[in-house]
């Protein structure tokens, strides 16, 4: 059961016109677990991430989602599989007409027959889940801070209860306390919640701090997987640089784990 | 592989037996809401009430809510709660849920009277036009300093962009001012000559088309066009910047909003209309004399001959009047409609349909007051 792998992507391949992102890389990732991809800016995690959730169509290669693979289902299959991701945008990408509540209940409305009093609390647990108050809930996205967004992102989310979540840069853009809250809010829903984490991220205090595995893309591929005793033992260039330079050493004291 | 989710309820000596089986997840808590609405409403006696959820598979945030807010029905009739069965993360999962519920807050419902909420619109968009007015009388006050503060330094004059949006409201809008003002001229020479043609008087088309296409048509048409066209763009093109802070950038590096996007875009209009207006006219002038020549065989030279009996200078000079004044309103409520974008991308297609329906509108409301004065002062 622990080895499960929720995401299997094999001998994959994108490009846009001639430029190649990735080439013949292989990713698992395992069922509750919260798996970190690093990687130098340009690298392609966000699209690795786009390319999961289908928005890419990938040149070649095989993406296994939930034991099922995007591209060949048909378009009610396909609807059925992408209700049990739920994806956080770097900045929310919250319906700015819709007010935070309401971005919440949108799956609700458009997948399930539930009643209003229903979709209203629901939507509230969800906005007090992530941290936000509940005044919150009935303002515009334009009305919030950066902040605030992303949490409101999170609960859309979490609207159906995912198994996966993708996050593409959850604490980018914000306060060290910020930050280190979301984390921790990261941590308590995943283990609240049972959910399998794909978190693509720069900061690395999120990675100490909530990473169970992590990635690192680099020469269009995944160098390596592992944690963080992994990453340590590494000797590749990049991912020293990474780890033991100034910052990574930071983290790793702040979090009293080796570096 | 997912599992129905169901419940039954069984008497047990102090109370009752609440057991839960199955799947308790989102997808089926519409179904599941409405049963447990039933139960709670059956004001079932007893002391105590058993929940039983080793038979549960699956648990989420929406079941967890649906069990936890039934229990406290339970609570409210007098009944007190017991869990059974809970598993390790489901607890979790209770426990998470438990603290964070809440009521949304109401999003604003007007509950006031029909006649006070009609009173309240009509009054909000009264003073909104007030603020309007007033904003763009502003605007075109500090458009004046601007343009005084570039006459008295003239390097502080944009040419570049002058230029540049000379072309794209100007050069750029040739075609489509063409296109339709000579069909426009076609049309109303057609027109007039099927009317006159009842009382003889057919010859006089020819008198019909340039007066009207001189003074009114021609400017009217392409004020509304370049409306449409440059006004919004002007509205988008500063709305966007606003939206992304380029304008706080630009006042912070101590250059002048107003002298780098509003004076160029004003003053490009104002040296375009008046020039696209005489073309317009020209082509309008162009469709009414291939119309009267193809139907009430009218030579061009005849034309010709007949235009000038027709049109003296004032006819065309009071057309070509009015553009500048019109340009400037166009422009000054396309920046002005640009500048009040705030945050949302909504927001700025929001501010873009105003502008264009604004400047149409004062676009009118001002060809109306020329009329009257030309009237008054006899050309």
């Amino acid at each position: 059961m622990k080895d499960e792998a929720v995401i299997d992507v094999r001998g994959l391949r994108t490009q846009f016109g001639d430029h190649v992102v990735h080439e013949n890389l292989d990713l698992k990732v395992r069922k509750g677990e919260v798996l970190g991809i690093v990687g130098g800016s340009g690298t392609g995690k966000s699209v690795l991430l786009r390319t999961i959730v289908g928005l890419n169509r990938p040149a070649a290669g095989r993406i296994e989602v939930l034991g099922e693979e995007p591209s060949m289902l048909n378009e009610e299959e396909r609807q059925a599989l992408e209700q049990r991701w739920g994806i956080l945008f770097q900045d929310g990408a919250l319906f700015s007409a819709l007010t935070v509540a309401e971005n919440v209940q949108v799956a609700y409305r458009e997948h399930l027959k539930m009643p209003g009093d229903m979709m209203d609390e629901l939507a509230a647990l969800k906005v007090r889940l992530v941290g936000l108050p509940i005044e919150a809930a009935s303002k515009y996205p334009s009305e919030l801070s950066g902040g605030m967004r992303k949490r409101a992102g999170l609960a859309r989310a979490l609207a159906l209860d995912p198994e996966i979540l993708f996050l593409d840069e959850p604490t980018a853009g914000l306060d060290p306390i910020g930050a280190a809250a979301f984390d921790r809010l990261l941590k308590e829903l995943q283990q609240a919640l049972g959910l399998t984490v794909f978190l693509v991220t720069h900061d690395l205090d999120t990675l100490y701090a909530t990473c169970d595995r992590i990635a690192v893309l680099a020469d269009k591929r995944v160098i390596l997987a592992g944690t963080m005793e992994d990453m340590m033992a590494s000797d590749h260039p990049w991912i020293t640089e990474y780890f033991k330079g100034p910052r990574g050493r930071a983290a790793g004291r702040a979090q009293g784990k080796p570096g | 592989m997912s599992q129905t989710p169901s419940f039954k309820t069984e008497e047990t000596g102090s109370g009752f037996m609440f057991s839960a089986s199955g799947d308790w997840t989102v997808r089926q808590a519409a179904a599941l809401g409405a049963a447990l609405d039933e139960l709670s409403a059956a004001r079932i006696r007893g002391a105590q009430v058993t929940f039983d959820l080793k038979n549960v598979s699956r648990l989420d945030t929406a079941g967890a809510w649906l069990l936890d807010r039934t229990a406290e029905r339970f609570l409210a009739q007098g009944l007190t709660p017991r869990f059974e069965g809970l598993r390790g993360e489901f607890q979790t999962l209770f426990d998470t849920v438990q603290a964070n519920r809440g009521t949304c807050p109401d999003t604003l419902h007007d509950m006031r009277p029909f006649a006070v909420q009609l009173t309240a619109r009509v009054g909000d968009a009264l003073l909104a036009t007030g603020a309007e007015v007033h904003g763009i009388v502003g605007y075109f006050g500090i458009f004046l300093q601007a343009l005084w503060r570039a006459v008295k330094s003239p390097r502080r004059l944009r040419l570049v962009p002058l230029v540049h949006h000379m072309e794209k409201a100007g050069f750029d809008a040739l075609p489509i001012v063409c296109l339709i003002t000579f069909l426009i001229g076609a049309v109303i020479a057609q027109q007039g000559a099927e009317q006159l043609k009842r009382f003889g008087a057919d010859v006089y088309t020819v008198n019909l088309v340039a007066i009207i296409f001189l003074r009114e048509v021609g400017i009217l048409l392409t004020a509304i066009i370049v409306a449409g066209r440059s006004g919004s763009a002007f509205a988008a093109e500063i709305g966007s910047m606003k939206m992304r802070e380029e304008i706080d950038a630009m006042r912070t590096l101590g250059l002048d909003p107003v002298e780098m996007l509003i004076v160029p875009r004003v003053l490009a209009l104002v040296l375009t209309l008046p020039l696209l207006t005489f073309i317009a006219d020209i082509m309008g002038l162009l469709g009414g004399a291939v119309t009267v020549w193809m139907l009430l065989d009218t030579t061009p030279g005849v034309f010709l001959v007949r235009l000038q009996e027709a049109a003296g200078f004032w006819t065309f000079g009071v057309g070509l009047l009015k553009a500048p004044f019109m340009a400037i309103v166009i422009a000054l409520i396309g920046c002005h409609c640009g500048m009040k974008v705030t945050g949302s991308a909504e927001s700025v297609g929001q501010q873009t349909t105003q502008s264009v329906v604004k400047s149409i509108f004062m676009v009118i409301i001002l060809d109306a007051l020329f009329a009257m004065f030309f009237t008054a002062v006899g050309i």
